[in-house]
């Protein structure tokens, strides 16, 4: 029987090893899976390659991690935040490593490293300081800029409800990158609100069939009754 | 230098840039000031505005007490979803974009040059934090790009340059421009006044914004 559940955070995050690349879902904010966030800053892996739109918010999740000095390199779109301050000491200090992207080739680079795309061509960022170095080409009297797949070793993600198979839901805008960081990591964990039966969610509704996600943690009242 | 005495207010320009935007339109505001268009749409107008963070069919702010975490848009403010609304993970959403199917965006500036050229994400002091979000792929993205900005810098600059100075955010992406001071189109035949806010008159407007302009207003 295929059953993609885990049991603990502390489980679903037991083998990120140090120096590896890991995708976080979430808008600022919204759709972060900081309780997978809090399990991998106990875990302890260090010298981590961060996928993320932002830099961390505030003093929690992603921001905690940063702080926790266990990310070597974070590539994302916006870093530049009120609330970002320790990405900034960070930065400041010359402690981290920023590669930025354009939010729409951050999301394509990922889309395409889970679709098995080798690169593409984009308009964004041609002619700009983003796009230094990189190939170009005219295609129907377009420039165009050549971007390259974005992989990961694991993918940390929130969703509302998992079943067994791994199949998710999410909820409102805190789907943002969540889909697509499944797709192109070796191993997608999601936290869910709900685990569900198999068959409870409704086919045409599913978001991110469960091929794509390789791990299922309930987080909060869902993994008491888990547990229980 | 010229005295400018008349100028319009923030919600002024959004009324003017709210005017322009047909029935129907899709449209995406980014974030910060082009945001207070919203407020100007009307009801007599059906326009559907998109978020690159993943949501269409956005509505105005929740009542106190109703907000949402997960229901926010790019500037991560709390909105609110109308009937017909969708959700979607951030490549359709910025496929909506390049793709050619959103018809307008209104994004701020800190420069705009004769060419359409956009400098809006970075001002290259070495000190300052590079943070670029979406605004190179909605400066490309639509179909129709609208520049809302101060004329001038508070030092009394102006905001619409030969070439700019600041990093690039697109080339040749702009297509209008909407000032406290007035409404210029970019065209393929250079920079044409359509509409002028100020007590100034065109040969002073143009004198104060230091590039050549065409005359293209009504009067």
């Amino acid at each position: 029987m295929i059953n993609k559940i885990v049991s603990s955070l502390t489980e679903a995050v037991a083998d990120i090893r140090d120096g590896a690349t890991v995708m976080i879902g979430g808008f600022g904010t919204a759709g972060m899976p900081s309780e997978l966030i809090d399990a991998l800053i106990d875990h302890g892996a260090r010298d981590l390659t961060i996928i993320n739109n932002n830099a961390g918010n505030g003093e929690t999740g992603l921001a905690a991690l940063l702080k926790a000095r266990r990310v070597r390199k974070i590539v994302c779109s916006f870093p530049r935040q009120a609330d970002s301050h320790h990405f900034d000491a960070l930065y400041r200090a010359g402690d981290i490593e920023l590669e930025l992207v354009p939010q729409g080739n951050l999301a394509e680079r990922i889309r395409a490293a889970g679709a098995g795309i080798g690169g593409f061509f984009t308009p964004t960022g041609y002619g700009t300081l983003l796009a230094e170095g990189k190939e170009t080409r005219e295609i129907n009297g377009r420039q165009y800029v050549f971007e390259t797949p974005l992989h990961a070793d694991f993918a940390l993600i929130k969703a509302l409800a998992g079943d067994r198979w791994g199949n998710l839901v999410y909820r409102k805008t805190a789907r943002n990158f969540g889909p697509i960081m499944a797709m192109a990591a070796k191993t997608a964990i999601a936290q869910v609100e709900r685990i569900v039966d198999l068959g409870e969610l409704d086919p045409e509704a599913i978001v991110t069939p469960g091929i794509f996600v390789q791990r299922v943690v309930a987080i909060g009242a869902a993994a008491k009754k888990e547990a229980a | 230098m010229t005295q400018v005495r008349k100028k319009l207010s923030r919600d002024e320009m959004a009324q003017k840039v709210a005017r322009d935007i047909p029935e129907g339109a899709y449209v995406n505001l980014g974030i910060g000031v082009p945001t207070l268009v919203a407020n100007h749409i009307g009801s007599d107008k059906e326009i559907i505005l998109h978020s690159e963070n993943g949501v269409i069919g956005m509505g105005p702010a929740p009542a106190a007490g109703m907000e949402d975490p997960d229901l926010i848009n790019a500037g991560k403010q709390y909105v609110t979803l109308l009937p017909g609304g969708a959700f979607f993970h951030h490549a359709d959403s910025f496929a909506m974009m390049r793709g050619g199917h959103l018809d307008y965006c209104v994004l701020g500036a800190f420069q705009v040059s004769e060419k359409g050229d956009l400098a809006n994400w970075h001002t290259g002091a070495p000190d300052a934090i590079p943070a670029v979000g979406g605004a190179m792929d909605l400066a490309l993205g639509a179909k129709k790009v609208f520049v809302m900005m101060d004329h001038l810098t508070k030092q009394g600059e102006s905001k619409i340059v030969k070439a700019c100075s600041y990093p690039l955010t697109g080339q040749a992406c702009v297509n209008r421009i909407y000032t406290d001071l007035a409404m210029i189109d970019v065209t393929s035949d250079g920079l044409v006044v359509r509409e002028i806010y100020t007590d100034l008159d065109f040969d002073a407007l143009v004198e104060l914004t230091g590039v050549p302009m065409k005359n293209g207003t009504a009067a």
